[in-house]
């Protein structure tokens, strides 16, 4: 994560792309937890469909009204549609995997 | 982090730097404005107005005292804000393109974002402070964070993210506002006041009696002298206003000058020069006393000498009371005219008590009158204590306005309370107009109960109104009785009989004095010619002696010559005549 837009694409799959967009304010210790939560996440379910964006605040101010970020770390699922947003370092990783519709039984868990 | 009470109390200097707000009344409750970069509560139900009075705040801000501002709103979207304050004559986009304002719309739906571990709100935090970065903002307003409550589950966190931006709005120097919606027995749903230790302000919103009345307190201001009532507030075409109470500092300033009531006599009881320009004049009286008449004699006389006279009628239609009056004389029609005169004709009961002010204190704002007559104060519904409320901060209004004012009240008769209002103690003058019975007449007597600040008349006078106006006559004491009326009449007829009678024996008597003196100017003319005649007999008899004696001597002279000359005796004596 030394690039503020740091994208990783694994070739594309039939079943369609994750396109993810990660957004964070700084190095801080939570923005770096959520990164490594999310390539381990992906890597594991997501394995060559999905792209991240990392977007940080502190360098681009006026980024954080387009999807209405106001806590951080905010993690964006562009696509596929619809919009997810998921907040937080990303370690509950099943509700990471529930936000982002990844595992089969979810009606429960989603508010 | 859950004990809310933690937050370290910041230290306030005494003398807490203020941001004034602009909002009519609210600066001075708040003895000069919000807690300058410090955070400000405004909390209350739905519709009670904190949104509009945020806004205000900016808005006034921006115009008023060159500080821009930044509106975060969490609910109306700009769009919608800018559209509901237009009404108000505020144009939003416009006071964004000159770079007084930055509106932020933080979108953020129930249920929508998903939680998965610590966050924290450093988003809202780095909008926020580009927002006010991008036009250099003093002031924020926050409508309303509680928003946030909704969205974010983790309310431990989304709390401590709270006071941490609280912290870092004083930090950043900004002068806030953060709303928060009423909750039940709490001042904020999520007890928002517990972070916001400066200045909390409670806006209430009740109907009673079918009658709306809005109310703001200040529930808290640390370091500042702050009113302590509740305070009503409208929501009206110039937007957010609080009324002040009555009479928190007396400062009007006491002129000397006067100001004529319009009618000379009852000028004259008034230690000759009529009312104090800028006090307020009640005058009380039974149905039919002439009341509306003496005040409408005060505005006409007002306008005669150039001064705007603006009536509140709460019994009368306009055309009513010119008609009315044009029958004593009294011509408003041509004031109306003119525009020297308005008439605000409504009855009170329609609209609430503070709405009711409000008309009035509008009314008197556009119209900038010199005098001011409220006919009458009794018209006024409502629980006596409000009516007192109201009045004394009308009252207090016009005076500070320098606006001299006549009410009117009606009594119903009796001694006991003759105001019929517990306001005498704000009344400078009172003017007392009763019916009196006598010999089968009612006729109306005028005394003045009080005025301070001059000695003034005691007496009870007759008040007549007649198709040429009023006129004010001396009574007449008989036996312990006023005579008013017909009986005034018969006695003042029986009064010049007797003067005449008294006039004819004064010339008797002036005739008789005219006679004896001619009589005795006679005598002493007479005695005089008496006198000079004995005077004259007398010189006569003594010329006629002399004559005698000079012959005496000459003949003995003679003698002598002719006996030889032996007169050695009597020679030297002869010799030297």
């Amino acid at each position: 994560m030394d690039a503020d837009t740091a994208t990783r694409a694994t070739g594309g799959g039939a079943e369609g792309i994750f396109r993810l967009r990660l957004y964070v304010a700084g190095q801080t210790p939570k923005s770096l937890a959520a990164f490594s939560n999310l390539r381990r996440i992906c890597e594991t379910h997501l394995a060559g469909r999905y792209e991240i964006e990392v977007i940080d605040l502190l360098e681009h101010p006026q980024l954080a009204a387009g999807d209405e970020i106001i806590a951080v770390p905010t993690l964006v699922r562009k696509l596929p549609e619809p919009m997810k947003k998921l907040i937080g370092d990303l370690s509950d990783t099943e509700r990471v995997l529930v936000g982002l519709q990844l595992l089969p039984t979810v009606t429960g868990e989603l508010r | 982090m859950t004990d809310p009470r933690s937050v370290p109390d910041v230290a306030v200097p005494p003398g807490v730097l203020k941001a004034p707000t602009g909002i009519t009344g609210l600066d001075e409750v708040t003895d000069g404005g919000l807690p300058r970069s410090r955070t400000t509560l405004v909390c209350g139900g739905p519709g009670c107005g904190k949104t509009l009075m945020g806004v205000q705040f900016l808005v006034r801000g921006a115009l008023d005292f060159g500080e821009p501002g930044v509106l975060v709103t969490f609910e109306e979207s700009a769009l919608e804000l800018a559209q509901n304050v237009a009404s108000l004559g505020w144009d939003l986009a416009d006071l964004e393109a000159q770079e007084l304002l930055a509106i932020e719309h933080v979108r953020i739906a129930d249920g929508e974002i998903l939680e998965t571990g610590a966050w924290d709100l450093e988003g809202l935090f780095i909008r926020l402070g580009a927002a006010i970065d991008s036009v250099g903002a003093k002031r924020v307003a926050l409508d309303t964070v509680e928003a946030l409550f909704g969205a974010l589950e983790n309310e431990t966190l989304l709390r401590a993210e709270l006071r941490r931006l609280f912290r870092w709005l004083n930090d950043r120097g900004v002068t806030a506002i953060v709303t928060g919606e009423r909750g039940g027995g709490t001042l904020t749903r999520h007890g928002l006041e517990e972070y916001v230790s400066d200045c909390v302000i409670v806006l209430d919103h009740r109907v009673h009696d079918q009658i709306s009345t809005r109310r703001l307190r200040i529930v808290k201001y640390r370091g500042s002298h702050h009113g302590p009532d509740e305070y009503p507030f409208l929501i009206g075409a110039q937007g957010f206003s609080v009324l002040p109470a009555s009479s928190m500092r007396l400062t009007h300033a006491a002129g000397g000058d006067r100001v004529s009531s319009g009618i000379g006599e009852l000028d004259r009881m008034l230690d000759g020069g009529g009312y104090y320009r800028g006090s307020s004049v009640l005058i009380s009286g039974t149905p039919g006393s002439g009341k509306t008449t003496l005040g409408a004699r005060f505005l006409e006389a007002g306008c005669e000498r150039g001064e705007r006279g603006l009536l509140f009628a709460f019994e009368e239609s306009p055309a009513q009371l010119v008609r009315d009056m044009r029958s004593v004389g009294i011509d408003l029609q041509r004031w109306l005219e003119s525009e020297m005169l308005r008439i605000v004709a409504e009855r009170p009961a329609a609209r609430g008590l503070e709405a009711h002010l409000a008309r009035s204190y509008q009314a008197i704002e556009e119209f900038a009158p010199d005098n001011v007559v409220i006919d009458p104060l009794s018209g006024l519904g409502g629980e006596d204590y409000e009516i007192e409320a109201m009045l004394s901060r009308l009252i207090d209004h016009l005076k500070a306005r320098g606006v001299t004012s006549v009410m009117t009240t009606l009594v119903a008769g009796g001694f006991e309370d003759r105001s019929g209002l517990g306001i005498s103690s704000v009344i400078d003058s009172w003017l007392e107009l009763t019916n009196v019975e006598i010999a089968g007449e009612r006729n109306r007597g005028i005394n003045v109960l009080k005025s301070r600040g001059m000695p003034h008349s005691n007496q009870v006078r007759e008040f007549l109104i007649t198709s040429e106006g009023i006129d004010i006559r001396d009574v007449y004491f008989s036996e312990g009785a006023v005579l008013m009326g017909s009986a005034r009449v018969a006695r003042e007829a029986r009064d010049q009989a007797a003067a005449i009678a008294r006039d004819e024996e004064l010339e008797a008597k002036r005739r008789r004095l005219f006679y004896r003196r001619a009589a005795v100017d006679a005598q002493i003319a007479a005695l005089q010619a008496e006198r000079e005649a004995e005077s004259q007999q007398l010189s006569a008899e003594i010329d006629s002696s002399e004559r005698v004696e000079r012959q005496v001597e000459q003949d003995r002279c003679e003698r002598a010559a002719a006996r030889g000359g032996s007169v050695l005796s009597e020679e030297g004596s002869g010799e030297a005549r």
